[in-house]
């Protein structure tokens, strides 16, 4: 099993996320998340006082997948999250080592 | 904590043998009117205070002033809301309280002792004497020295409302750092030494800044110049704020200090169209500068902004607006509506100088108090000796402008007497609070904010 973190684009949610169903992703976590890359901020003024803003809002995807699907499902963000400009995001992948469904106690790709 | 309810027990009592005291001494009023009656003049009684037919009721007049009472006193949560928004989230309840609560505060110190200290029989046109302690004498006939056709507490009313705007205006400059306690007290002790007497020396029957002419309509130098710079003297008391310079104080709610701006500006109308005291032209010439001033400094301010930093912002609209509101106060009953437009254009610019001149001398006036308010109402003082015209209102005067330069010395002098006895016993006031109670939270209250270490709150539970 593997943990996919996928940081992307605030307004590109949407379309990860029809893309992600369309190769069966049952589940995700997704939050709300500031960072910066290469991608710069910007400046705001109030009452003449400069404040440069660094931390860009992002999302953060993260989804656990057995180990056969994550090629395609790493493939499928990348491209539904892609816009060719700076700030895009960026897609990690982690091994995971134990997986557990609340509700029935099941393990392993089961519970996923 | 115990001291300090202490203090208040005893200022209590105190109160309570004054008003007790107090209530020996009145007299039936019911004599005064009848015996004028029998005097009544077969012509039409002179348009001067003196005159003896008895004071009638207006019921136009009084409308009015009650209505305008209502409408300034909109304008201390509207200055809440406004700085409300421009501070970080975790002080936005201290801040909001701060204003709210010297609503309750002065209200109780103006009937005791302040509306007779600012309007009561006069002392050596320094102070009114003590007299009308606990409204003592201050009844529903009209005085006809404050308000010939509205009953004495409508007038007593209006002016509280006054009174309680004008220390919460301070706080802007002392904002996420202040002892609530300490605040309390400062807040009690500055209307009396510092507002009072003021108000005494400008509006007072006898009050010798009155008395040498000095034109004030609506609160310019008592109200603008003496917060704004008593706010100076704060600024520099309090010290910067943790992190002033490197970390992020950006306003946390523009939409709330918008809100709070579009408040102000309607309750200004009762603020200067309300100083006529009366409902008729002089009001409603007031009424129409006061908005033509707002306009015009919105836009010059936003203008100035643009063209120096790039955008316009809606804070520096917001603030224009304020600004343009804080010029035209002294000067809305004594001028016209084309130089109403000049004083808006003049505030915009100069206060927007005014608020940077505070990263020149390194002073943390956090929400620009002296910028807008000492240097708006000083605008307004002096463009008051600049364009006021008896044509406006015969019981003012001409200005330079038409044809009368001393009253711009009048009015010079004024601005300055206020600067400095504002700054000095504001600065004494502070000085020996902090020796006392301490005027800063601690660094830990600071990091944490004001709404949890003052209040055990938090603004936002979303």
């Amino acid at each position: 099993m593997k943990r996919i973190e996928a940081i992307i684009k605030p307004f590109k949610l949407d379309e990860v996320k029809a893309a992600l169903s369309a190769v069966a992703v049952q589940g995700m976590t997704v939050s709300e998340v500031r960072g910066f890359g290469r991608q710069k901020g910007h400046t705001e003024v109030y009452r003449g006082a400069e404040y440069v803003v660094e931390l860009v809002p992002k999302i953060k995807i993260e989804i656990v997948v057995p180990d056969q699907t994550v090629t395609r499902v790493v493939e499928t963000i990348a491209k539904a999250a892609k816009t060719g400009k700076i700030g895009d995001g960026k897609i990690f992948v982690v091994p995971v080592e134990e997986a557990v469904r609340v509700r029935t106690g099941e393990r392993g790709e089961g519970a996923l | 904590m115990k001291r300090f309810f202490l203090i208040l027990v005893i200022i209590g009592l105190v109160c309570s043998a004054g008003i007790a005291f107090a209530e020996e001494k009145i007299k039936p009023e019911v004599t005064a009117p009848g015996v004028a009656e029998q005097a009544k003049p077969a012509l039409p009684p002179p348009a001067v205070p003196a005159a003896p037919a008895p004071p009638k009721i207006d019921t136009g007049d009084t409308a009015w002033m009650l209505t305008s009472a209502a409408l300034v006193l909109l304008m201390t949560p509207g200055l809440a809301l406004f700085y409300g928004g421009m501070v970080r989230t975790k002080n936005v309840l201290g801040t909001i309280m701060q204003s709210f609560i010297i609503i309750a505060i002065i209200s109780v110190q103006w009937v005791l002792w302040g509306y007779s200290l600012a309007f009561g029989p006069d002392v050596g046109g320094i102070i009114g004497n003590l007299s009308w302690f606990g409204l003592n004498g201050v009844g529903l006939d009209p005085n006809p020295d404050y308000g010939a056709t509205i009953p004495h507490q409508a007038f007593m009313i209006y002016q509280a409302m006054f009174a309680i705007i004008t220390p919460a205006l301070i706080t802007g400059a002392i904002a996420e750092r202040m002892k609530f306690k300490t605040f309390f007290v400062f807040t009690l002790l500055w209307a009396t030494l510092v507002y009072d007497p003021i108000a005494h020396w400008v509006w007072g029957v006898g009050g010798w800044i009155r008395n040498l002419g000095a034109l004030d309509f609506a609160g310019g130098t008592v109200v603008h110049i003496s917060s704004g710079i008593s706010a100076l003297a704060a600024a520099r008391l309090m010290g910067r704020r943790k992190g002033f310079g490197s970390e992020s104080m950006a306003p946390h709610n523009l939409p709330m200090t918008i809100t709070g701006a579009a408040i102000l500006w309607f309750g200004w109308f009762g603020f200067n169209a309300g100083s006529a005291i009366a409902a008729g032209k002089l009001s409603t010439s007031a009424f129409v500068v006061t908005h033509l001033a707002t306009a015009s400094a919105a836009l010059s301010w936003t203008f100035v902004e643009w063209i120096y930093k790039g955008k316009p912002t809606t804070l520096g609209a917001a603030s224009g607006a304020v600004a343009g509101l804080v010029a035209i106060t002294p000067a809305s009953g004594f001028v016209g509506p084309m130089p109403a437009l000049l004083i808006g254009l003049g505030a915009g610019i100069f206060c927007y100088i005014g608020v940077f001149s505070k990263n020149r001398f390194g002073y943390d006036d956090s929400l620009d108090v002296v910028g807008v308010h000492g240097v708006g109402g000083t605008w307004g003082a002096l463009a008051t000796g600049l364009f006021a015209s008896k044509l406006i209102n015969d019981a003012g005067a001409d200005g330079l402008f038409f044809g009368n330069p001393a009253l711009l010395g009048i009015q010079a002098l004024a601005v300055v007497v206020t600067w400095v006895y504002a700054f000095l016993v504001t600065f004494i006031l502070l000085k020996v609070l902090d020796w006392t109670m301490g005027l800063r939270v601690s660094e830990e209250e600071e990091e944490t904010g004001l709404d949890l270490s003052q209040h055990s709150e938090t603004g936002y539970n979303f």
